[in-house]
């Protein structure tokens, strides 16, 4: 099957990729430029490790199509440079850190989200409390159980 | 994943004639079928690609309704002030389901067309006759915690899986496709299917009609409406029942009334016979609840899902509740 040439800006600079129709962001990210950041986890869009931003909003790479992304910015975990990172760590919000990647990726996008007065399910209460926080990253599963120290550190961050 | 090939069409029209061709399929936001296509459930052997069709706007009708253009990603949607103000329900649909990047990625469209999660649909070693026309369904005396009371056949118990669709249905939205053959309208209630004998046709969709837009027409007791869903755990999981509903009071009565169900069918459950129970009757608890109860006097339970009939009539009872006690007098 015929191969297409896809232009993508990542992480800042321009990469030129042939791919396939039916290779996915993720594995494009992966396989193709070397990013290994975004983790392929579920490969369902149902984990959360493989978020990255396209043109600044947080998406599941592994139900993206890279063909789709032809022209499109995307921002791996390598490309960010966040106050968020430090405070995973102060808050041991990353224990063996296979979710990492996607968590702080996610966690860039929703705080984005929240600034621009974007709702949730439990838009209502205060400011961007911890019942906020909880329901904005639910889409990102943690199989160590790090969420506390997650949490914590999305809110340091985000003050 | 199974090779196919990608066409990324500039217009309607080449959308239409693309997809028409056997084996062809719209991709939206891919949050269903790619998955499916990774699954090896959908085997498409062309991709249509119509995100760059210039479908994604929220726009005024005339009057007073919303249209929606098919590709309005879920989270913009979720997040439009005129949606949030005299349709709460849609936005509160919306950020019931799924994540928040699904929601980023996945369009309105696509939302009416997602298929069923039922687990055996998923699972090639299992019989099912949405995925394999005549091989069986495993579900029906499987586990079906999740499966359909209401609508259901012997030869398929799947629900179909959108909030959002339930929210469209009770609010008599249209839903505009583009075929070889021109526009046509549709209205909501008449876009899914029954499964009868063939669960595997689940719209009334022809081959390479393509949704372009949903209409909202104004519905004045949607201002006061809520989406109200019940799972098995507070976020992202799909729906054990959920209750769209619009009240609208005045003097004690009812004078205005829209209600529709998910996780009960397989198609988003328009409660006709418990509007119609309740519109000019008065606004309380035990009318609330002898409604509820007279839309589920049909229910058909299996072993894993006799809780569903109980649930709904409790969720319906509540929201309404809810909606009669904090909601605008008008």
């Amino acid at each position: 099957m015929r191969v297409t040439e896809i232009r993508m800006k990542v992480n800042g600079s321009v990469e030129s990729l042939d791919v396939e129709p039916w290779v996915s962001l993720l594995d494009a990210l992966r396989e193709r430029l070397g990013l290994t950041g975004p983790k392929k986890g579920c490969d369902q869009g149902a984990c959360g490790a493989c978020t990255v931003l396209a043109d600044g909003v947080r998406i599941n790479a592994c139900l993206a199509l890279a063909i789709q992304y032809d022209g499109r910015e995307i921002t791996t975990i390598e490309g960010v440079t966040h106050p968020l990172q430090e405070a995973f760590v102060r808050h041991d919000g990353l224990q063996c850190g296979y979710c990492t990647p996607g968590q702080i990726c996610s966690a860039i996008g929703m705080l984005a989200e929240h600034e621009a007065g974007m709702p949730s399910a439990v838009t209502g209460s205060q400011g961007l409390d911890e019942a906020e926080i909880r329901e904005r990253m639910s889409g990102n599963l943690c199989r160590c159980g790090a969420y506390n120290g997650i949490v914590d550190a999305i809110k340091e961050a985000s003050r | 994943m199974r090779p196919f090939a990608y066409v990324k069409p500039a217009d309607v029209a080449e959308a239409v004639r693309a997809a028409t061709e056997p084996g062809a399929r719209f991709l939206g936001g891919g949050t269903n079928l790619v998955d499916l296509m990774r699954e090896g459930i959908e085997r498409p052997d062309t991709v249509v690609d119509v995100t760059g069709l210039p479908f994604d706007t929220v726009t005024e009708l005339p009057d007073g309704g919303l249209r929606i253009g098919a590709l309005v990603r879920n989270s913009v949607l979720a997040a439009d002030g005129r949606v949030r103000t005299r349709y709460p329900m849609v936005s509160q649909a919306l950020l019931s389901g799924a994540s928040a990047q699904l929601r980023n990625m996945a369009t309105v469209g696509g939302n009416l067309l997602q298929r069923t999660r039922c687990p055996y649909f998923y699972d090639h070693a299992s019989a099912c006759n949405k995925r394999e026309p005549g091989a069986g369904c495993d579900a029906l005396d499987g586990f079906n915690r999740s499966a359909g009371i209401l609508g259901v056949s012997e030869h398929c118990v799947a629900t179909h899986p959108s909030d959002l669709c339930v929210a469209l249905a009770a609010l008599d939205a249209t839903v505009e496709v583009h075929g070889v053959d021109g526009t046509r309208r549709v209205p909501m209630a008449g876009f899914h299917r029954l499964p009868g004998d063939t669960p595997d046709v689940e719209t009334t969709l022809a081959p390479g009609e393509l949704v372009t837009a949903v209409e909202l027409p104004p519905v004045p007791a949607a201002a006061n409406s809520r989406y109200r869903k019940v799972r098995d755990r507070a976020s992202y999981a799909f729906a054990l029942v959920s209750v769209a509903a619009a009240l609208e009071v005045r003097d004690g009565a009812v004078t205005g009334v829209r209600l529709a169900l998910g996780g009960v069918a397989p198609k988003p459950w328009r409660a006709t016979r418990a509007e119609d129970l309740l519109l000019g009757g008065p606004a309380d608890e035990t009318a609330f609840r002898r409604a509820a109860e007279a839309e589920l006097a049909d229910a058909v339970t299996r072993e894993g899902n006799a809780f569903k009939p109980r649930l709904a009539v409790a969720t319906i009872t509540a929201t309404l509740r809810e909606l009669s006690t904090g909601g605008t007098a008008r």
